[in-house]
């Protein structure tokens, strides 16, 4: 007998595109500005500065965007079902976080075809923190039917600064979004869009060629060096505002996301060791840090003028 | 106005509560509301908290619906007394002169005013006091959410609060106002709605699908759980932790049976239920004849038109991949031997300060090696054993499933056709873990166990990690408690000094200081703690300890409990009354004279029968005690020991100690330190209560 559960593959689900655009197109209903992804390499959505500087400070937030991340360690040559070194996160973030956000939320899966009636939606507890960010909320992961979904977060402290008003962030994975709903076991089998492509057409050279990248041929010490200059940028900048009377947190945090990418790279390299790695980080913290407080002081005297 | 009694109800209705933190939160809620009745002199019955994933309850019955009244006297001046003083009592109190009562006292008469203070509403009580306690509640960890500065677990939404039918109202942090409505289930209830009382909230809850008692949640949990696996003639692995953690999950519980596929059986049943529980939260099935079905229970919050069907098919889906990922690394660690991952070790940190995991299993093979020697087991046996211990941790089994080291390290070395002796010691390195877990009782587990916990305890009390208060981050409590349990339950004959120098001298290449005193001390403390947990007492164990310099656990406890049966007669408790009070004399006479009285007394200065037949029963008994305890005849000590009993009683009867004479005083003290000296061969008797 055979007990293997046949997966249905659900071929009226949306295309991993119109899934972006059905995202899209309910949070700009919302009121959201939907922007673009960052145009730098970053581990997270939450690394965009929409989400990164902006969530501090006082100012009403309400954005959407789709990002896409890069997680080194996680190439798997394109070999594994489940684990990619690019993939992307579509994050929601709002100032303050409304009363209502779990019901827009869940209204939001509702959109993309998940009929919280037939299924089993939970918020199962998950405090979050980034220690190169600073930045630590509550909050939980949303299970599906026992598959994370996504990650549900109130933001409590950012660069080591108490986010007041909080904002709620909210991250969907979307290729494992995508592969519950078109019913797929392999990320690579995904439907793209309607016509035939998938995302296999789409990533699976990319994937194979960035795993060699990463874990082979990226010059590491190119990379420390890269490190270090960007750090140094950054502080550079921060200082010239200071000399200036003037704030540039956006250039400045740029350079902060170019060393936590670098940092991200000598760590898929297996170059780091462990005392090393805390004092990257460190280093990484560091730089967010004097980013959110230049940029709290530009909103802060913005406020005065 | 009569004293009626009142039911209160609070509800307070949040965002979904983590699941570890809701007994605690539904405990201190009754606690600290019952604490503010009773500081309000209002009565009630019974007060009851319930807890689900989004509401915190308290119910109380029975309870005063106002304040008892009381008087309050205050005493003024006296009657006669300046019309100015009078005045300020009048105004003091509010009260006109003509209310106000003189008495006569012993020192004249005074003004008495008898201030009346009307109880106030419950109504008014529960007002004043639930939005401070609401905004401060002890949640270990609280937030903050929207535009507000009220914080708890997660968003606050409504909060229920009704006495006797009526609203209790209350705005806690300008945020969240009390009213009569609440609402169900998430998903399967039908929105908002009014509450009469709490027999019409519970009717209304489980109309909107939410059962509030988290017992009857439980219940419906197991209850169907088992039907789910009987029907399949299979049984449900017992775990009660994950049951409340379900119940805590779900306001409707609703359990489904799930199955995978039956290839992963090849994987070791502990990695699939770890799969199963830990990223999971599924009950595992087994069959009768104790094997692992492949099947599995998950509690849905939901009961769909379906009958779950999508559920269990999304749920299914889910674990199929988790597991495909377990089995996939399951057969990439197969191909390599647990040897060959050695190098690897060299590069991973065990402690800044104590070197890489690689120098660490160079240590525990010496260590092993040695304890084995010492238990006259097989000594390469027992150091290959060590020598592999710790590759797990660098396969990817372990990577996924961290609580499965040292149990994968068997599977591997079993994989490889290794002595089953060598992978059972793997398995159980880290063994006992705590009072109630299985000690390891085959000779080479227990040379690894011992060398494991022995080289952590060394180790980090070398660099000054010890445990302090509630912290003890590198769990040597533990450690410690998990090498008595394995010498004392083995009957090992080990010194603690001997084996912790041991473990120190393989410290080669780094700097520890010396703590053998402290490790002594620390063994002693968690000695003590096992022991009282066995019902010894502490004072005997700390008599014993402090007599001897002991560090052969198992010379210990045989002393400490025959010490203990000599304490349970009344010969041993006279003996102990005589050497307390000889113990005291001496304390008394060496503080005045300065000096210390310890040496043999001189039978020639003896005057009096007493103290001769006293000197004689010491002179005769010292000799014996001390044979007696080298040669671990601890029973025969105590026997003999007793036999002091009668002489010591009738020279504290008919003898001065602080005689006139001086060369006899000093005689007789010296007879008192006799007793001392002897008795304290067996045990410190001073640090005996009693």
């Amino acid at each position: 007998m055979s007990q293997m559960v046949s997966s249905k593959i659900n071929k009226n689900a949306p295309s991993f595109q119109e899934l972006i655009l059905k995202l899209q197109s309910f949070w700009a209903a919302q009121g959201c500005v939907i922007l673009q992804p960052y145009d730098m390499s970053v581990g997270a959505g939450t690394f965009h500065p929409a989400t990164t500087l902006r969530a501090l400070g006082w100012e009403p937030l309400n954005a959407a965007y789709v990002q896409p991340c890069r997680r080194p360690t996680d190439g798997r040559y394109g070999e594994n079902p489940n684990r990619l070194q690019h993939y992307y996160q579509f994050q929601v973030v709002l100032k303050p976080s409304p009363k209502n956000i779990q019901e827009l939320y869940l209204k939001s899966l509702e959109d993309l075809g998940i009929d919280s009636l037939k299924h089993d939606i939970r918020f199962v507890e998950d405090d979050w923190e980034s220690p190169t960010l600073g930045a630590w909320g509550l909050g939980w992961e949303v299970w599906c039917d026992g598959m994370e979904v996504s990650q549900f977060t109130y933001f409590q402290q950012l660069g080591g600064f108490d986010c007041s008003p909080v904002t709620g962030e909210l991250t969907y994975g979307l290729e494992r979004l995508a592969m519950y709903i078109q019913g797929v076991d392999n990320v690579y089998d995904l439907r793209w869009n309607d016509h035939g492509v998938s995302y296999r057409d789409v990533f699976l050279q990319n994937e194979k060629e960035f795993s060699a990248y990463n874990f082979e041929i990226a010059d590491t010490d190119r990379l420390r060096d890269d490190f270090t200059k960007a750090e140094d940028e950054c502080q550079l900048i921060i200082d010239k505002g200071q000399k200036d009377g003037k704030y540039y947190p956006f250039p400045a945090y740029d350079q902060c996301i170019k060393a936590s990418h670098a940092f991200n790279l000598l760590d898929a390299r297996g170059v780091i060791s462990v005392t090393e790695r805390a004092a990257y980080i460190g280093r990484v913290r560091t730089l967010a840090k004097i980013c959110c407080e230049a940029y709290l002081s530009s909103i802060e005297e913005g406020d005065k003028s | 106005m009569t004293l009626g009694k009142s039911e209160y109800l609070l509800e307070i209705f949040s965002e979904e509560i983590p699941t570890r933190m809701q007994a605690k939160a539904a405990a201190d809620l009754k606690t600290l509301v019952t604490a503010k009745l009773k500081e309000a002199s209002l009565k009630f019955d019974t007060a009851t908290a319930y807890v689900t994933a989004r509401r915190l309850t308290l119910h109380i019955e029975g309870l005063d619906a106002v304040q008892p009244d009381v008087n309050e006297e205050r005493r003024g001046p006296k009657a006669d007394a300046p019309d100015r003083a009078v005045e300020g009592f009048l105004k003091s109190v509010g009260m006109p002169r003509d209310q106000i009562e003189i008495r006569e006292l012993p020192k004249g008469n005074f003004l008495f005013a008898v201030i009346q203070k009307k109880g106030r509403k419950t109504s008014e009580v529960l007002t004043e006091f639930l939005p401070d306690l609401i905004r401060t509640f002890p949640w270990k960890k609280s937030m903050r959410w929207g535009a507000r500065s009220l914080r708890w677990v997660r968003p606050m939404h409504s909060i229920l609060s009704l006495l006797d039918g009526e609203v209790v109202e209350f705005t806690v942090g300008d945020e969240v106002t009390s009213s009569n409505k609440t609402s169900g289930h998430r998903f399967m209830g039908s929105g908002e709605f009014i509450v009469s009382d709490f027999a019409d909230y519970k009717a209304k809850l489980a109309k909107n699908f939410v059962v509030l008692d988290m017992e009857e949640r439980k219940d419906i949990i197991l209850k169907a759980s088992l039907k789910l696996a009987a029907d399949e003639g299979l049984e449900l692995v017992d775990d009660s932790a994950l049951l409340n953690e379900l119940a805590g999950l779900s306001e409707y519980p609703v359990p489904v049976l799930g199955k995978y596929d039956a290839k992963y059986l090849d994987v070791p049943p502990e990695a699939l239920m770890s799969a199963m529980r830990t990223h999971q939260k599924y009950f595992s099935l087994k069959s009768s004849d104790g094997k692992l079905a492949s099947r599995f229970i998950t509690v849905s919050n939901m009961k769909t038109a379906d009958h779950q069907a999508a559920i269990i098919a999304g749920n299914e889906k889910v674990l199929n991949a988790r597991l495909a990922d377990t089995k996939f690394f399951w057969d990439q660690d197969l191909k390599t031997k647990l040897e060959d991952y050695l190098p690897k070790l060299d590069q991973i940190t065990f402690h800044a300060k104590l070197g890489s995991v690689g120098e660490r299993v160079k240590r525990l093979i010496k260590l092993s090696a040695y304890i084995a020697g010492m238990m006259g087991t097989d000594i390469e046996k027992a150091s290959e054993a060590a020598r592999l211990s710790k590759s797990d941790l660098v396969t990817g089994m372990v990577d996924e499933c961290p609580e499965l080291q040292g149990l994968m390290g068997k599977y591997f070395a079993d994989a490889e056709g290794l002595d089953s002796e060598i992978g059972n010691a793997i398995a159980s390195q880290y063994s006992p873990k705590g009072p109630s877990d299985n000690c390891p009782s085959a000779p080479i587990s227990v040379a690894v166990a011992l060398a494991e916990k022995m080289d952590i305890l060394v180790g980090f009390f070398g660099i000054d990690e010890k445990p302090t208060g509630s912290k003890d981050p590198f769990a040597l409590r533990r450690a410690a408690l998990g090498v008595i349990r394995l010498i004392v339950e083995n009957k090992l004959r080990l010194s603690l000094r001997d084996l912790s120098a041991a473990a120190a001298e393989q410290y080669t290449s780094h700097d520890l200081m010396d703590m053998r005193r402290d490790i002594g001390d620390f063994f002693a403390d968690r000695l003590k703690v096992h022991l009282k947990s066995e019902g010894v007492r502490h004072d005997l164990i700390t008599a014993t300890f402090s007599g001897s310099g002991e560090s052969d656990l198992v010379r210990i406890l045989e002393r400490v409990s025959t010490l203990q049966a000599l304490m349970a007669c009344d010969d041993g408790i006279n003996l102990l009354a005589g050497y307390k009070r000889a113990a005291n004399i001496l304390r008394i006479e060496e503080k005045k004279d300065g000096k210390a009285y310890d040496g043999v007394a001189d039978l020639s200065l003896m005057s009096l029968e007493q103290e001769k037949t006293l000197f004689k029963a010491l002179t005769q008994i010292e000799g014996r005690v001390e044979k007696a305890v080298e040669d671990e005849d601890f029973e025969k000590a105590m026997t003999v020991l007793a036999a002091l009993r009668s002489p010591i009683d009738r020279f504290f009867d008919d003898v001065i100690v602080n005689s006139t004479d001086v060369s006899e005083r000093r005689n007789r003290l010296l007879l008192l330190s006799q007793i001392r000296s002897t008795m304290n061969l067996v045990a410190d008797f001073n640090k005996i209560e009693g």
